[in-house]
């Protein structure tokens, strides 16, 4: 018994299950499952440039006779729709299993879309646990499930479950071998004559997939009953089954539904039929109370539940009980603390500059998002993995004027993942638009991954490495300018320099991120109180270690790592 | 609860407490948010024990024990003590960026405003005692040895536990800091 992270008991499930490839790109709260999984000598694991190639290379794994995984966040799952939606026609060989990990309350995404809408929609069954046990368990069940009905099958976690630790089992890994791969074109070529042959089939398998659901699943425990007093009769699934018996205890009863889709029909009209008051407490879209409409199944969903956001023990208390807990509080004004650019980050220089410049910036997802902040507060707009740099195309076609004033800063994973294309396009369709890549050597706000330019891989193993600028030049574009962001000038300049010139232009902004291990750093910088002026130009830069005190700036020695940006700003060399 | 402010470590003193609980028999829950609240944000991690605990999270009015590394975290997450609850706060501030840039002051005050609250305040200065034991990383240390001393588990669970997560070659400086955090 131990206590496993929620993505550290999916990781141990698909040893135990025999995995033999895992392939996923990083993303909160998804990333540990790959971590995890890549500390498994029997597992072949890696970080995929982006969602779909890993899911593809999942997906070949399987055909080829190999257990396979691949872990994305729910904005991952976008990017990997293409091969979900055709896999769940041509079925696997060995057992594919995809975790998506869904966000409510976007602790660390640009929404909270509801990803149980894809299994819907591409057919394909989704288990979803509740704690790190059943993380595990789920993880192995999917792939025998996944081999009992030919189809992938999606484990759907959220934020607290994949983040949370709790107590799970366990024991040996089974690996029984390599399937046998037989060639049947019928079965794997999806040109629509087989394709129309395969539609006939997924159908067919949902509904023995929801017999499944209705009997076996529950003597398999997989879907549970649980009656105690039956004036509340609880659906849920996932983590709000837990805030559910939080606050109801035995004062409900609950039907656990570990398999989201397909939904059983009977079951839940069963056990509807036996409580005074059914609701179905679910996090973000009304999904379960649909299906229970759909057939005929008096629930209480989200009128009284809201679509938005986290739930809890105490929301749950409240609607139903109508009960609130007493609380302590005081007058303090409570300051935001919102998450910054490290101390010594080298995008900080970076977006100073562009703030000088006045340029409007299309800007994606990664630590330099947070550049969107003040003080600094340089970036346009942020949308999603890659859309920097096609967007600054589509700015620059709508009026050629904005090529001079407009660039577009992506990140070295950001830009592998799905920035290449976009950059193929500004040559191919000839705007003047101006590419920053800021080139850190890491994967980030993940958790500092890598991924194709950094040189390692997965184990920290040398690895070939993408060479940006000799990318920039065989798409077309030779105006390549690299600069160091710790160098306020020669950024400045550099950009200047973009902008001006004919044709499109990419701009490296290269130095590895502040906390890298690798990194050596200067000493911590002072402020010499008798030459600061108090002019609070180094505060421009917003760095974390710079405040104010007795009137003077003043540097935290236990942040500053000596980048020395601020006293690039200080016109009286007070900084030393 | 566990609250402070990322890079503090606030995520040893959860992997010490929830070791110490499952070593003396309980079930036990630890939930982590992990990303974008590293980057100098606020950090909480919730840890519940019991027979069979349920919910992972912890909500207003519900915590026994918040154990607060920073100041300013330990006004913003009161309101979730339960009113009998204990909070025990390290007097260390760190400016959130807000007041880095001047456009607020970091508040004054915050441990009487706590206590006039009606709430059970235990105030230390972690930060000089972690230097006293040899290094200021090791002030969550403190803490723990803090928190230890007004939990009804035995003091052994917590060494061992404390043992089993720090690396060997830190674990005098560690324990020393402990006992300086357990003897307050």
């Amino acid at each position: 018994m131990k206590l496993l992270l929620g993505n550290e008991a999916v990781a141990r499930g698909l040893y135990e299950a025999g995995c033999r490839v895992v392939s996923s790109y990083p993303g909160t709260p998804s990333t540990e499952v790959t971590e995890f999984a890549a500390k498994y000598d029997e597992i072949a694991s890696e970080w995929a440039p982006n969602e779909k190639v890993a899911m593809e290379v999942a997906y070949g794994a399987s055909v080829a006779g190999a257990r396979a995984f691949c872990a994305m966040k729910h904005v991952g799952l976008n990017v990997a729709a293409d091969p979900l939606f055709t896999a769940s026609y041509t079925g696997v060989n060995a057992g594919m299993v995809i975790l998506v990990a869904d966000d409510p309350g976007m602790h660390s995404s640009q929404n909270e879309q509801d990803s149980r809408h894809y299994a819907m929609a591409s057919k394909i069954m989704m288990l979803e646990p509740s704690d790190s046990a059943e993380c595990l368990d789920y993880a192995k069940r999917a792939f025998d499930l996944s081999e009992k009905f030919d189809t992938p099958v999606i484990l759907r976690v959220t934020t607290r479950v994949a983040h949370s630790r709790s107590v799970a089992e366990l024991t040996e890994r089974v690996d029984n071998g390599l399937k046998e791969y037989v060639k049947n074109p019928q079965k794997y070529v999806m040109m629509p004559a087989n394709a129309k042959g395969k539609h006939v089939v997924v159908e067919q398998r949902i509904l023995d997939q929801i017999a499944y659901c209705e009997k076996e699943a529950v003597a398999d425990g997989l879907n549970k009953v649980e009656f105690n007093s039956k004036k509340i009769g609880i659906i849920s699934s996932g983590i709000t089954y837990e805030y559910a018996k939080e606050a109801l205890g035995e004062n409900a009863s609950y039907l656990k539904l570990g398999c989201v889709y397909p939904l059983p029909v009977e079951l839940i009209k069963n056990f509807a039929a036996e409580c005074e008051k059914v609701y179905v407490i679910e996090e973000l879209d009304d999904f379960i109370e649909t299906h229970c409409r759909k057939n005929g199944i008096e629930v209480i969903g989200k009128e009284a539940f809201t679509l938005q956001g986290e739930y809890s023990q105490s929301m749950i208390a409240k609607v139903i009980l109508g009960e609130e807990k007493e609380f302590l509080s005081t007058d303090v004004n409570i300051v935001p603390r919102p998450p910054v650019l490290c101390a010594g980050c080298p995008h900080r220089g970076l977006f100073y500059s562009l703030k000088q410049l006045g340029v409007t910036v299309t800007g994606d997802i990664g630590c330099y998002t947070l550049g969107a902040l003040a003080p600094l507060g340089s970036i346009d707009t942020v949308l999603c993995m890659g859309a920097s740099v096609s967007s600054l195309h589509g700015r620059n076609l709508a009026d050629p004027s904005n090529a001079k004033k407009s660039v577009a800063v992506i990140g070295d994973s950001t830009f592998m993942h799905s920035g290449i294309t976009g950059l193929v396009n500004i040559a191919y369709n000839a705007t003047d638009s101006v590419v920053i890549i800021l080139d850190n050597s890491i994967t980030g706000m993940t958790g500092h991954q890598h991924n194709p330019t950094t040189g390692y891989n997965i184990k920290g193993e040398p690895a070939l490495a993408v060479d940006l600028e000799a990318l920039a030049k065989a798409v077309g574009i030779n105006n390549v300018i690299v600069v160091d962001p710790y160098n306020l000038a020669e950024t400045k300049n550099g950009i200047k320099q973009a902008l001006e010139a004919d044709g499109p232009a990419v701009v490296i902004s290269r130095r590895p991120c502040a906390l890298l291990k690798s990194v050596k750093h200067n000493p911590p910088l002072k402020v010499n109180p008798d030459k600061c002026k108090s002019c609070k130009m180094c505060m421009k830069i917003g760095c974390p270690a710079i405040s104010m005190k007795d009137g003077k700036a003043h540097i935290d020695f236990t942040q500053c790592l000596g980048c020395n940006v601020c006293s690039q700003l200080c016109k009286f060399d007070a900084i030393e | 609860m566990i609250v402070g402010v990322g890079g503090q470590g606030t995520l040893l003193a959860s992997r010490i407490l929830g070791s110490a609980l499952l070593d003396c028999g309980y079930d036990v829950k630890v939930s982590e948010v992990h990303g974008m609240s590293q980057r100098g944000g606020s950090v909480v991690t919730y840890v519940r024990s019991g027979e069979k605990v349920a919910s992972p999270i912890i909500e207003k009015g519900e915590a026994d024990i918040i154990l607060a590394f920073e100041q300013l975290e330990a006004a913003r997450w009161l309101s979730f003590l339960k009113p009998d609850g204990k909070i025990i706060v390290n007097t260390q501030t760190i400016d959130p960026m807000p007041v880095v840039i001047g456009s607020t002051e970091y508040p004054e005050g915050i441990i009487d405003a706590v206590k006039a609250s009606g709430a059970d305040v235990q105030a230390i200065d972690a930060l000089s005692l972690a230097v006293e034991a040899g290094t200021a990383k090791a002030v969550n240390v403190v803490l723990i040895g803090a928190m230890a001393k007004s939990m009804p588990l035995d003091k052994e669970v917590w060494i061992k536990a404390l043992t089993e997560s720090v690396p060997p070659k830190f674990l005098e400086l560690n324990l020393k800091a402990f006992e300086l955090g357990y003897n307050i």
